[in-house]
């Protein structure tokens, strides 16, 4: 009978718990209206970035290819050509191809680049209906000459600082505060989401 | 106007009620486990998710109906309405106010509590004949089920409506509502009323004891094999069963359309409304609160405590009343 009791009490604390939490406010991020501040140094979608005089950073060394732990890295090199310089080096990317299924968005071939080319930006929204539309090329992948050069990888927020070799000061506080968008204006994305490479 | 016009008349607009009340008692049921659980609940649908029942509507409408191949084409196909026949035929009798012209019912029966009762019983075929219809193992397990859990359960259920019988006098529902102008019933009456509120949930197949539809054990119990329309249907009877057990224990234990404490200034009907919606609400939060039980433990609840207690209470209700003469 006390055991019978003693069910009873639970049940109404049971009850007494629920009634409570319908009247707590609620977590809930309303996420396409409402966006979530992503961290400073969130590993997003690649870009590949240009220099101030619009010659891409890519010189074709594929060193990220190595070090990509998930092999989603696909670089084959060229000679710059005399009269077409695309790159300030003798070689330049022909081909660079991430497949973004296999990303495990690590951020080693950011660390592994030596001239600061491939940055991962905090962007997420990859989703799309076709496989083949996950694997990203230079088309999508490279800032247009109109993008600017953007922060340096290490100089956002939390990034290596300067007495252990760290390239670049820290951006301002307000950056932190209010996301921090290592990445040209977002149009890129939309405008390219039809381009399928071979 | 004729009688049978009057009828017709009076059957389409509860109908279009009923049907609207289930759609929000749908959307109401969403949104308050969702706040239980510290989810918003649906919200995308018109402001506040309030065309949310719209959306399903259409959805529900526009899913294939399957059929497997085997099942028993007339039943499987039957087994539905069967449900939705018996959950609105019940409103015929249900009154929901009362002015001098009369009581606010489609048809007043006398013998009311036991056309309930009839009735609540017929609905047990739809779910166990679509169970067993489907043809396949998980319904035709939800349909044991629920034919061995919704009998055993109105047992205990019968006898709890009993005892209110020995106090009013009378069988007629409208009749039972004037008999609580005093004192509503469920003071003198109360282990009638908790055997009654456990045994209503039971009834309709509803957490803590939705074992029918148990989706731990049986996929969905026994409309696993029902899509689109059809399914829709099962889930229709399922919420208008539930407003119907929340109408009856509003009628048998707290006086229908009589305002507490002589407050006149809500008409009666708004009374008996509040009264379902608080039911309503007690159900939902029943659900969002408790786990399911586990089966062979529902069965000794039913037969070894509710109906003994409810023979008990009925019993001595009778002396009780014998000693007053």
């Amino acid at each position: 009978m006390n055991k019978h009791l003693y069910n009873v009490g639970a049940i109404l604390k049971g009850l007494s718990i629920t009634l409570r939490f319908m009247f707590q406010r609620k977590p809930t991020i309303q996420y396409p209206s409402v966006r979530k501040q992503h961290a400073p140094r969130f590993h997003g979608l690649h870009e590949l970035r240009r220099y101030e005089d619009g010659k891409e950073r890519c010189i074709g060394c594929e060193l990220c290819s190595s070090a990509c732990p998930a092999n989603a890295i696909t670089v084959i090199g060229a000679e710059n050509a005399p009269d077409d310089r695309r790159s300030p080096g003798e070689r330049y990317a022909a081909r660079y191809e991430i497949d973004e299924l296999r990303c495990i968005f690590c951020g080693m071939c950011e660390e592994a680049c030596p001239t600061d080319a491939i940055v991962l930006t905090p962007r997420f929204e990859m989703s799309d209906f076709r496989r083949g539309s996950f694997i990203y090329a230079k088309d999508r992948l490279l800032v247009p000459p109109t993008g600017g050069v953007g922060a340096p990888p290490d100089g956002r927020p939390g990034g290596i600082p300067a007495d252990l070799g760290g390239v670049a000061e820290t951006k301002s506080t307000t950056d932190v505060e209010h996301g921090y968008d290592a990445t040209y204006n977002g149009a890129l994305l939309k405008t390219h989401r039809k381009g399928l490479t071979g | 106007m004729p009688v049978w016009l009057i009828v017709a008349i009076k059957s389409a607009i509860l109908l279009l009620v009923v049907v609207t009340a289930f759609a929000y008692a749908m959307l109401a049921e969403r949104k308050i486990m969702g706040w239980m659980q510290l989810r918003p609940g649906p919200n995308r649908v018109g402001p506040w998710g309030l065309l949310q029942p719209a959306a399903d509507a259409a959805k529900l409408i526009l899913k294939e109906d399957l059929a497997p191949r085997t099942a028993d084409p007339l039943l499987y196909r039957l087994a539905p309405f069967i449900s939705l026949l018996t959950a609105f035929s019940v409103y015929a009798i249900i009154p929901f106010g009362a002015s001098s012209a009369g009581t606010w019912a489609i048809g007043n029966v006398n013998a009311g509590v036991l056309f309930l009762l009839a009735i609540a019983s017929l609905g047990v075929y739809g779910i166990s004949l679509g169970g067993w219809a489907s043809g396949s193992k998980y319904p035709l397990l939800g349909s044991v089920r629920s034919t061995a859990q919704m009998i055993s359960y109105e047992l205990a259920m019968g006898l709890s409506i009993v005892g209110i019988l020995l106090v009013a006098g009378t069988t007629s529902l409208d009749g039972i509502v004037n008999a609580q102008q005093r004192l509503w019933f469920f003071i003198p009456q109360f282990v009638a009323f908790l055997v009654y509120v456990i045994t209503a949930i039971a009834e309709t197949n509803r957490a803590p004891f939705d074992l029918v539809e148990a989706e731990t054990e049986l996929v969905a119990g026994f409309h696993t094999e029902y899509s689109g329309l059809r399914f829709g249907l099962f889930f229709i009877a399922e919420y208008v069963n539930m407003l119907t057990v929340s109408c009856i224990a509003s009628l048998l234990f707290f006086g229908g359309w009589d305002a507490p404490f002589g407050w006149t200034w809500l008409p009666g009907v708004a009374w008996f409304l509040l009264k379902v919606v608080c039911f309503m609400f007690f159900y939902i939060w029943l659900r969002a609160t408790l786990p399911r039980m586990r089966y062979d433990r529902l069965m000794a609840f039913g037969w070894k405590v509710l109906l003994p207690v409810a023979t008990l209470n009925v019993i001595a209700t009778a002396v009780v009343i014998a000693l007053r003469g």
